[in-house]
C-alpha cells in the first residue's frame, strides 16, 4: 500500500504494508540511517523520532499510524533550537562514545527541552530513562542536557 | 613498502571530504537559512572518519598517507567502538608528524597482520585494553619517520641543512620561518626519499609533547550527534537485500519445519534461506523480512543440548573445582600455613554468564561472488574474520575484502566472527549483496557469554590478623583454549587467572590453581575483561572478609599489605581520601573499597551505597583513582572510567544469563536489564600523573567496581555478597 510521509519537511512516497514499522521505512526504504535499531520492542529508545513534535519509538510505530504527522529525525533535529543546542552541548561536553544510541538520546532530550526548557534531575530521569546507553555516557548526557538548557 | 598498501581506489567522495576539510576543518557552528526558516542550524563539518580506502602519494609506512592536495590520512590499526582510539591513536601519530587533529582524516585499516598487529595481543585485534600500550611507540615512530622525510624533502628543495628546518601544523618551515611548504606540496618529493628504519628516528621527549596528554576533542563526535556516523548496520549497496534471521534456540539444533509459502506471501519478501542451524528471510527491507520470518513460524529439532540447564552447569563446576587444577602460583607452603593459622576462612564465590548486549545488534553484509567476497562489518578482529571467510569460501585471502566500520558497542563481542560466518553461509544462497541483521532477542540468546566461574578460597590469619596463607582455585571456561591456543602455556590460561595469581598484596604462602571446565551447549567468549572482571571481585571481596575477621578497617588492612607496592598504595590512598573514607554515614549506608593491578594499570575505587529496608541497592557515588602511567587524553580516560564503571555495575546489579532446556531464558532489555539514567551514580575520576609506561584503561573500572559495591553493602548491612548479580532479597532489613 502506498503512503505519503512528511519527513523533515519533505514528502516521501513509500509502498509498503501498513503494519511495517516506521523505523524500517526510514532506514531501508528511504535510506535515512541516522535512526537506529536497538531492540524492536520500544525498550531502548535508539529508534526515537518525533511525530508532530512528540517523541515516539519508531520500531513500534506502524507506518499507517503516522498519517499526516510531521516526522522529524536526527538528520533534521538540528534545525530546531533545542536540537541545535543539544548537539552543541553534546560536542562541548564530549558525550559520545560508540555513539550508536546517541541519535535516540538527542531526540528524547530535544522533546524534553521543548516541553520543559529548564529541566531538573527528575525531569531528565523521567524523559530519558527509556533510552539505553551501554557505553555508560549517562553522566555526560545529564550534564549536556543541563548545559544546553542553561541550568 | 608500497606494494603492501592497498591501491584500489580513491573515491570522489573521499576527495570531496578532503576538499571540505581543507576549506575549514574543525567544527563549524553557525546560523544559516534553510528554506523559509531562520532558526539556528547546526552546520556539520565533513566527516573525519572516511570509509573508502585512501592511497597516498607519500606513504612511508602503514599509517600515513599524504596526497599533493594536502590531505593527511591516518590509517587506524585499531577499531573505534567508543573507547576513543581514533582520537588517541591519531594524537600519537599527529604529535610526531606535526599535524593538527583537525587537519587529518582517519580510515579503518584493512586486515594486515604485518602492518597493523597489536603487539600486546599478537593479532590485529582491538581488545584487552591494549591499544595505547601496543601503539604508543610504533605510531610515534611512524609519525617521526614521516616528519623527517617531509623535512628532508623541503631542505633539499631549499638546499639547506634539514636540521635548520622545522615542521609544524602540516607544513615545513625554514630557519627564518619566512619560507614554508605544506606536506601536500612535499608529498611527491618525500615519497622518493629512502625511508629510514623506524627504530632509528629520534622521538620527542615527553616533556615537549603539545598534543599527547591534552584534552583534545574526539574526532568522531560530530558525525555521532547528527546521524551521519556509519556503522556496519548502516551499509547500503546497490541491489542489496536485507535478511532477518532465526537461529536454533538450542546450540546444535536445526530447523524442523519452515512455512516458506507464508513467508513469501509477505509483501517485499524475496527468498527464504534454510541452512539448518538458522533460517533467514530475505527481503527488500527489514520490516518485510521480520514480518516474513514471523510468518515462517520456524520449529526446531533441539539436538543434543536440549537438556542443558543452569543448575547442572553449576553442579559440574562445584564437583570439578574439588579437584586440583593447573598451578598458576605457588609461593611458600600454603597448605601447611593454613593448617597452622590462628584463624581460618573459607568461601565460595560465583559469577554468572553475561551477555554483551551491544547497542548495535550483530549484523554483517556480504556480497559473495564467484571470484571474490566483500564483507561489510564492524569487527574488533579483521584478520580473524578474513581467515574464517577464506576457510568457508575457499577463496584466496587477497579477494576477501573486509570493509571495517565504526562499532556500535564491542565489549569483546566483536572479537568473534560468528556473525560473519553465519552471514556468509546465508549469502551463498543469495544473488547479490545481503545484509543480515539479528534481532535483539537473537543477539542476547546467541551471544558468546562471559563464562560462569566458581572459585574456592581459603585463608589463614595469624593471631594479629595478618594473612599467613591464601589459596584460590578458579573453575570455569577457558576462552584462550578455543580462541588462541598459543597463549596456553603448560596448560594454564593466563587470562583465567589474571589478577588472581598476582594479587597486589604481600601474601607469604599463596597457592592459586585453575580448573578448566567447559559447559556443554554454551558458547563462551571475551567480555569487557574476563579474568579480572571475576578475579578482582573475588580477591577484593575475600580480602575484605579477612579485614573483618581481623577486626580491622578495610582500608587500613589493605594498606598494611601494600607496603611493597607503592603505586597500588597510592591509588588506594587517593581514592579513600577523595571519597572521605571514615566520615560518618547514615544507617544502612556504607562505603566499600577495592584496588587492583590489571591491564597494566593501578586502579582503586570507593563505592558509597544505600541499602533500603526491602534490600534495594542504590549506588550513590563512585570515586575512582587510576594510575595508567603516561596517558594520551585525560578526557577519554574520564569517559572510560565513567562508562567502564557503569558496565561493571550494571552486571553486578542486574546481569545474568541462565539456561533452561538448552535455551537462554533472557531475551531483550526487559529481561537482561541495562542500567538506565535514573539509576546511575556520580562517578569521579582522579588521575595520577607520572612517567611510567602506559597502561590500559577501558576494562579496568569494569573489573574493579563490583567488589567496591559489595564491600559497601557489607559495611551497610553486615551481609557478605559472594555471588553476582547481587541478590537484593537477601539484603532485606531483619528489623
Amino acid at each position: 500500500m502506498a503512503f505519503t510521509l512528511k519527513i523533515n519537511g519533505s514528502s516521501h512516497e513509500v509502498d509498503v504494508d501498513g503494519d511495517i514499522p516506521l523505523l524500517w521505512v526510514l532506514r531501508d526504504v528511504l535510506g535515512m540511517t541516522g535512526t537506529k535499531f536497538g531492540c524492536g520492542q520500544a525498550l531502548c529508545g535508539a529508534c526515537t523520532v518525533h511525530v508532530d513534535g512528540q517523541p515516539v519509538r519508531s520500531c513500534q510505530t506502524s507506518v499507517d499510524s503516522v498519517g499526516d504527522g510531521a516526522v522529524t529525525t536526527i538528520e533534521a533535529i538540528g534545525r530546531t533550537p533545542q536540537g541545535a543546542a543539544l548537539q552543541k552541548a553534546w560536542l562541548d561536553l564530549e558525550v559520545v562514545q560508540c555513539g550508536y544510541c546517541q541519535s535516540g538520546q538527542i531526540m528524547s532530550a530535544a522533546a524534553l527541552l521543548k516541553d520543559t526548557p529548564k529541566p531538573g534531575d527528575a525531569d531528565i530521569d523521567s524523559a530519558m530513562s527509556g533510552n539505553v546507553c551501554r557505553c555508560g555516557t549517562y553522566q555526560r548526557i545529564r550534564a549536556a542536557i543541563k548545559h544546553a538548557a542553561g541550568v | 613498502m608500497d606494494r603492501l598498501i592497498p591501491t584500489n581506489r580513491v573515491e570522489a567522495e573521499a576527495a570531496m571530504s578532503r576538499r571540505t576539510l581543507l576549506q575549514g576543518a574543525g567544527l563549524l557552528l553557525g546560523f544559516a537559512l534553510t528554506g523559509a526558516s531562520t532558526e539556528p542550524v547546526f552546520a556539520a563539518p565533513a566527516s573525519q572518519v572516511v570509509e573508502n580506502e585512501i592511497t597516498g602519494t607519500f606513504a612511508p609506512n602503514g599509517f600515513i598517507r599524504i596526497n599533493p592536495t594536502g590531505a593527511v590520512t591516518l590509517i587506524m590499526p585499531m577499531v573505534e567502538m567508543g573507547q576513543g582510539v581514533y582520537t588517541s591513536l591519531a594524537m600519537l601519530l599527529a604529535e610526531e608528524l606535526e599535524v593538527r587533529l583537525d587537519q587529518i582524516q582517519v580510515q579503518h585499516a584493512p586486515p594486515n597482520e604485518a602492518l597493523y598487529v597489536n603487539s600486546v595481543i599478537g593479532i590485529q585485534n582491538t581488545g584487552g585494553s591494549s591499544s595505547v600500550r601496543a601503539f604508543w611507540t610504533p605510531l610515534r615512530q611512524a609519525g617521526a619517520v614521516g616528519r623527517n622525510l617531509l623535512i628532508a624533502a623541503a631542505a633539499k628543495r631549499w638546499n639547506v641543512d634539514p636540521a635548520t628546518c622545522r615542521a609544524r601544523n602540516g607544513a615545513v618551515f625554514d630557519a627564518t620561518g619566512a619560507k614554508h611548504l605544506s606536506y601536500g606540496e612535499l608529498a611527491e618529493a618525500a615519497a622518493k626519499l629512502p625511508v629510514p628504519p623506524a627504530a632509528n628516528v629520534k622521538l620527542k621527549d615527553p616533556r615537549d609533547f603539545t598534543l599527547i596528554g591534552t584534552r583534545a576533542k574526539r574526532i568522531d563526535s560530530s558525525i555521532k550527534v547528527d546521524g551521519r556516523a556509519l556503522y556496519g548496520i548502516d551499509v547500503r549497496l546497490p541491489g542489496m537485500k536485507v535478511a532477518a534471521v532465526a537461529i536454533s534456540p538450542v546450540l546444535g539444533g536445526s530447523a524442523k519445519t519452515v512455512n516458506e509459502s507464508a513467508a513469501l506471501a509477505v509483501k517485499g519478501v524475496r527468498q527464504v534461506v534454510n541452512i539448518g542451524e538458522a533460517v533467514a528471510v530475505v527481503a527488500d527491507h527489514m520490516g518485510a523480512a521480520r514480518k516474513g520470518l514471523e510468518a515462517a513460524a520456524v520449529t526446531w529439532d533441539d539436538g543434543p543440548n536440549a537438556k542443558v540447564n543452569n543448575a547442572d552447569i553449576v553442579k559440574q563446576l562445584e564437583e570439578e573445582s574439588k579437584k586440583p587444577g593447573v598451578v598458576a602460583r605457588n609461593d611458600g607452603d600454603a597448605g601447611k600455613a593454613l593448617a597452622a593459622a590462628a584463624q581460618r576462612l573459607d568461601a565460595v564465590y560465583q559469577v554468572p554468564f553475561l551477555a554483551h548486549a551491544t547497542m548495535e545488534p550483530m549484523n554483517c553484509t556480504v556480497h559473495l561472488q564467484k571470484d571474490r567476497c566483500d564483507i561489510w562489518v564492524g569487527t574488533q578482529a579483521p584478520t580473524i574474520t578474513q581467515a574464517l571467510v577464506v576457510e568457508l569460501t575457499g577463496l584466496p585471502k587477497a579477494v576477501i575484502k573486509i570493509h571495517n566500520h565504526l562499532i556500535g558497542g564491542g565489549f569483546g563481542r566483536r572479537l568473534e566472527a560468528d556473525g560473519t560466518v553465519l552471514a556468509v553461509k546465508i549469502a551463498r544462497h543469495v544473488d547479490g549483496p545481503v545484509k543480515v541483521i539479528w534481532s535483539r532477542e537473537e543477539d542476547i540468546q546467541h551471544d558468546m557469554y562471559r563464562p560462569y566461574y566458581l572459585d574456592r578460597l581459603s585463608a589463614g590469619l595469624d593471631a594479629a590478623g595478618k594473612p599467613v596463607a591464601w589459596t584460590d582455585r578458579i573453575a570455569g571456561s577457558s576462552i584462550f583454549a578455543r580462541y588462541y591456543p598459543p597463549y596456553i602455556k603448560d596448560g594454564l590460561d593466563p587470562d583465567a587467572v589474571e589478577a588472581a595469581a598476582e594479587p597486589p598484596y604481600a601474601l607469604p604462602n599463596i597457592h592459586v590453581d585453575y580448573v578448566q571446565v567447559e559447559p556443554r551447549g554454551v558458547r563462551t567468549s571475551w567480555w569487557r575483561g574476563v579474568g579480572p572482571t571475576h578475579n578482582v571481585f573475588v580477591v577484593e571481596s575475600f580480602i575484605d572478609e579477612l579485614a573483618h575477621a581481623a577486626k580491622q578497617d578495610p582500608l587500613a588492612y589493605r594498606k598494611g599489605l601494600l607496603g611493597h607496592n607503592p603505586r597500588a598504595l597510592a591509588v588506594l590512598s587517593l581514592a579513600a581520601e577523595k571519597a572521605g573514607w571514615g566520615s560518618p554515614l547514615p544507617a544502612r549506608h556504607g562505603r566499600g573499597i577495592s584496588v587492583q593491578f590489571a591491564y597494566g594499570s593501578y586502579t582503586s575505587q570507593v563505592a558509597e551505597v544505600e541499602v533500603a529496608a526491602d534490600g534495594a541497592v542504590r549506588v550513590k557515588r563512585i570515586v575512582c583513582a587510576i594510575d595508567c602511567g603516561m596517558y594520551v587524553n585525560p578526557d577519554t580516560i574520564e569517559a572510560q572510567v565513567q562508562g567502564g564503571t557503569l558496565f561493571g555495575l550494571t552486571a553486578a546489579l542486574h546481569g545474568s544469563i541462565t539456561f533452561k532446556d538448552g535455551r537462554v531464558e533472557q531475551s531483550n532489555f526487559d529481561t537482561y536489564l541495562p542500567m538506565r539514567i535514573d539509576e546511575v551514580p556520580v562517578v569521579e575520576t582522579h588521575l595520577i600523573k607520572n612517567a611510567e609506561a602506559p597502561g590500559g584503561v577501558g576494562e579496568a573500572p569494569t573489573a574493579i567496581v563490583s567488589a567496591a559495591v559489595t564491600n559497601a553493602i557489607f559495611a551497610a548491612t553486615g551481609r557478605r555478597v559472594r555471588s553476582l548479580p547481587i541478590d537484593t532479597a537477601s539484603l532485606k532489613s531483619s528489623s
